[in-house]
Order: structure tokens, then C-alpha cells, then sequence
């Protein structure tokens, strides 16, 4: 069954791989600090969608479809058209090489994002993991 | 959608000359007390002189520059105010000059959070001139800026694309009197950044040719250059290695060579080429059962035919270590005359800290965390990888 992206389902979805992922969950065992990915509108995507996504010494703590990027507090912000979101999800984009191309935005200490490099290699792999169905 | 980002690059026989034509008032030398005591620093005020720039030395640059020698260079920076920074010296004293002058164009910013995107807003106050002499770590040509953090021992990457230098002065008399030692040091690390900006995941059309050229020269002038320090041929086409090698991995990446070289430089101060070019050949044969072509190509390209396969990609691996046999490098970490009761103490350590080395990222085969463990423990032990 495949969960349609984006929507509640499929971030909540995403959080379970991330639950059950050991390779996350070591490589991010230190890791403090939640997100909002910001998944803006573009040819493909008609309106902007913002995910809470929650993690903490390896685990997620909560994922969430939100109205806004303001309704749940975060210390990081992710920002990308929807299309570099679907090349990230579909492991077509290195999300650290569109961070540095600006294609993602970061928002947040980028220090302590690039202590972690593994980590967040760790958290596309689980997203991979998610069957997942992208508009048309 | 990458980026390639270059200095006007000035090579060859009588590259310092550039000096001459320079227009400004003080230019500020960042270096290390080595480059005073051999002449090189007055070899660059004489240029300058011709020019009519003032200079001002800051000559505390240790190896594996530290946090804080940055913030005292920019300190007086910005006490002498120059409208030029000229790091010269091997890797250490010019990336060190990179992050000095961003401190001093911008002091709001800490050392740790000069990264790569955004922008900095240079060149209001100064311009950077960087001037190798070694051969090298290619930092004249890139924007790469490797910092020490003492506190946690641990080795920070660091740099924007704005902060490339202005021009990079690759004149090969500022190279020819390097000792022995360093030669091989400074030479293999050209290697290895030309094998991993090939080979990492991040490779591109723009850098392959590069990449291709560094690993050739290195293979065929490094043991000339070694032996005899007065082969001018060989010094010169191992300083150009060296400024490819550099412009290559810098539009590339590097990959886990320099990560876990990273880690034991970082432990046991060891000299960074000498701990790169050690890890090569033990992560070529990590990576290869997965992903062995471009490492069989690489070798094709370097004078060693080959029928390409896992096989091709481990034979290079040994090629690898024949020549730094050939130079007088250790192949294992227990030949390079580390204890195993301190290796092994600082196991965890460097375990943990590769994995949060950046250039880990492009690794074409990722390991886990307990093979990550093993290729430090063969790498100690000097067994060729075989998992």
C-alpha cells in the first residue's frame, strides 16, 4: 500500500522507518533538535505543506502534517520546491550536495547538521523505505 | 546543478614574478615560523617591495591550525588592516590565511559556522593570495578550510566558495626545498585526492580530468622527486600535480581515506598525507566488491592495464602501496610506529568521529559502524581488506 506524499499518513509512515531503523538510530544517538520540512508549491505541488518532525537521540519522537511552519516549535527548517523534495525522497539528490547548492534551505545551526552527515543519510534511507505515491 | 570554483592560477617557472604587479598598500603574510627561517617569506617582501606593499607577518600558524590561531591572526588583522592576505606555506598556513581572512571581513561570525552556502560578503576589506610550498595539499586551490578543534581533538571542515583565493601562485622554486619526507607526505596526499575526487560519489565531468592527471603525474615524478630534490623536471610537474589534485577533489570531494586519516591525524598528530594515502588502499578494497570500476579505470588511466573488475580495483589498491613503500611510507598503522594499547584506546574515538567526517558522505560503499571498526583494525595490522 502506498502512501500519498505529501499527507499525514505518509509523514507518520516515515517516522515509523525511522523508529525501526538501528542504522539511524546509531549513527543519531546524540542527535537533539526538531524539524519543519517545508515543502513548497511548484508546478507539480499547488500549495506549500509543512511537516513537524520530531527527533531526539535516534528516535522520532513525533511526525506530523502542520498548517504552518510556526504552529509547532523546531530548531531546524527545511525548504525545497517540491520537485527537489521528490529527487531527494526518490535518492536522486544528495541532500547534503543540495544543501550546498541551496536547492534545500536550512534553516538551523548548519554546524551541528554537518557533525552528523551519516545521520542524515540514515533518515533518506528510511524515507526511501516509504511506498510512496507523488502527484502527477 | 554543482558548482566548479577556481583562483586565477599562476604556474610555473617564475610565478612569483605575479607579485610584482600587485596593486595596494599592506598585504599580510600568514605563515609559520619554518617559511621565515628558510627565506621564504623574504622571497615574497621582495616582491611585494617591487610592488610598493608593505607586509606584516603573522607567523604562528601551526600544523592542523587551531580555532584560536585563527582568531588571533584576524585580531591583528584587523589591527594592521591589509587590503591583501597571502598564505604561504604548506596546507596548514593556507587555510589557516582562508579563515583569517573571513574573520576579519567578518567578524560576527564564528570559526565553526563558515559553511558552505550563504554568502559572506568578502572582498570589501581584502583579496587572498595563496602560494604552496609543498606539493601538496592543493589548498591554494580550493575553498576547503580544515580547522582543529583542540578541545575536542577533533578535526572541522569547513569553507564557502567565496572564500577561494584571488590568485593562486604555483611557482615550483618555492617547493624545491622540500625535505625527503615531506616530499612523499605532501606528494601522496596529491594522490589521494586525485584517486578519491574520481572516485567519490560526487565525481563530475568538470573534475575527472583533473583527478586523472594528478594521479598520473604522482605515479610517475613522486619517486623521482623523493630521491633527488634537485630534479627541477620533477619538482615542477609534482606542484602542478599537486594544484590539480587540489582543483579536482575541491569540485569533487574527497572520500573515506580522508575521513578516517582525519581521525588519526587527529589522535596521534600524525602528518595528514602520510594517514590519507595510509587508508587508501584499505578503503579501494572496501569499496570494491560494490563498486570497483572507476577505480579499475583510474588505474588504466595511470599506466596499469587492467581487465577492470574487483580485480582491477584491488590491484591499484596494491600499486598504491607499492609506491608508498617506494617513497619509504608506512602501509600499516603499526608500521607508522603507533602502540596498539594507544590505537586501541582511541578506537572508539575515531570510529565515531569518521562517521561525522563530511567527506564520509561520499563514500561509494557506506560501511557500518563494525566495519567501519574493521578497516581501522586491518589498516592497523596491514591486512588488505577482504569483507
Amino acid at each position: 500500500m502506498a502512501f500519498k506524499c505529501p499527507s499525514d499518513e505518509w509523514i507518520k509512515e516515515f517516522g515509523k522507518q525511522v523508529n525501526s531503523s538501528k542504522a539511524y538510530e546509531e549513527s543519531a544517538k546524540d542527535w537533539e533538535g526538531d524539524f519543519i520540512f517545508i515543502m513548497e508549491a511548484d508546478n507539480t505541488l499547488p500549495k506549500t505543506f509543512y511537516f513537524f518532525v520530531g527527533l531526539l537521540h535516534g528516535k522520532s519522537t513525533d511526525t506530523a502534517l502542520v498548517e504552518s511552519e510556526d504552529v509547532r516549535p523546531a530548531q531546524f527548517r527545511l525548504a525545497a520546491s517540491f520537485t527537489t523534495w521528490r529527487k531527494i525522497i526518490e535518492g536522486k539528490l544528495d541532500p547534503i550536495q543540495a544543501i550546498m547548492t541551496g536547492k534545500l534551505k536550512l534553516k538551523g545551526n548548519l554546524a551541528k547538521v554537518l557533525r552528523y552527515p551519516k545521520a542524515a543519510k540514515e533518515l533518506v534511507n528510511c524515507v526511501m523505505q516509504v511506498p510512496t505515491e507523488f502527484p502527477s | 546543478m554543482w558548482n566548479f570554483v577556481s583562483p586565477r592560477i599562476v604556474f610555473g617557472e617564475g610565478a612569483l614574478d605575479v607579485l610584482d604587479e600587485l596593486h595596494g598598500k599592506l598585504a599580510l603574510v600568514v605563515t609559520d615560523t619554518n617559511m621565515v627561517r628558510i627565506g621564504s617569506v623574504d622571497k615574497v617582501k621582495a616582491h611585494l617591495a617591487k610592488a610598493g606593499i608593505n607586509v606584516h607577518v603573522f607567523d604562528r600558524v601551526e600544523s592542523d591550525p587551531s580555532v584560536q590561531t585563527t582568531l588571533r591572526g584576524a585580531e591583528i588583522a584587523r589591527d594592521v588592516q591589509p587590503d591583501w592576505i597571502v598564505g604561504l606555506g604548506g596546507g596548514s598556513p593556507i587555510d589557516a590565511a582562508k579563515a583569517i581572512w573571513v574573520l576579519y571581513e567578518r567578524p560576527d561570525i564564528e570559526p565553526a559556522a563558515i559553511g558552505p552556502f550563504g554568502e559572506l560578503g568578502l572582498r570589501k576589506k581584502a583579496r587572498l593570495i595563496t602560494i604552496p610550498t609543498t606539493s601538496g595539499t592543493g589548498a591554494e586551490a580550493t575553498w576547503a578550510i580544515v580547522l582543529t578543534d583542540t578541545n575536542e581533538k577533533r578535526k572541522m571542515g569547513l569553507g564557502n566558495m567565496e572564500n577561494v583565493a584571488d590568485i593562486a601562485i604555483v611557482d615550483p622554486e618555492m617547493a624545491a626545498g622540500m625535505p625527503p619526507r615531506l616530499t612523499a607526505d605532501t606528494g601522496l596526499d596529491a594522490l589521494v585526492h586525485g584517486v578519491e575526487g574520481y572516485t567519490c560519489s560526487w565525481h563530475t565531468d568538470l573534475t575527472d580530468g583533473l583527478c586523472i592527471q594528478a594521479t598520473r603525474l604522482v605515479f610517475k615524478y613522486l619517486v623521482r622527486a623523493v630521491s633527488d630534490g634537485h630534479d627541477s623536471e620533477a619538482r615542477e610537474r609534482m606542484h602542478n600535480a599537486a594544484t590539480c589534485g587540489g582543483l579536482g577533489f575541491g569540485n569533487a570531494m574527497a572520500s573515506m581515506a580522508h575521513a578516517m586519516g582525519h581521525c588519526l591525524g587527529s589522535a596521534f598528530h600524525f602528518p595528514h598525507g602520510r594517514a590519507v594515502s595510509l587508508f587508501l588502499p584499505y578503503t579501494i578494497e572496501f569499496s570494491a566488491p560494490q563498486a570497483p570500476e572507476r577505480f579499475a579505470e583510474l588505474a588504466v588511466y595511470a599506466g596499469f592495464p587492467n581487465d577492470g573488475g574487483e580485480k582491477g580495483a584491488r590491484d591499484f589498491a596494491q600499486h598504491i602501496r607499492d609506491l608508498c613503500r617506494q617513497v619509504g611510507n608506512p602501509t600499516s598503522i603499526s608500521e607508522a610506529g603507533i602502540g596498539r594499547k594507544d590505537f586501541e584506546g582511541q578506537l572508539d574515538k575515531m570510529v565515531n568521529d569518521a562517521f561525522n567526517d563530511t567527506q564520509m558522505v561520499t563514500a561509494v560503499r557506506a560501511p557500518s559502524v563494525e566495519e567501519a571498526r574493521q578497516i581501522f583494525l586491518y589498516a592497523y595490522e596491514g591486512r588488505p581488506v577482504d569483507f
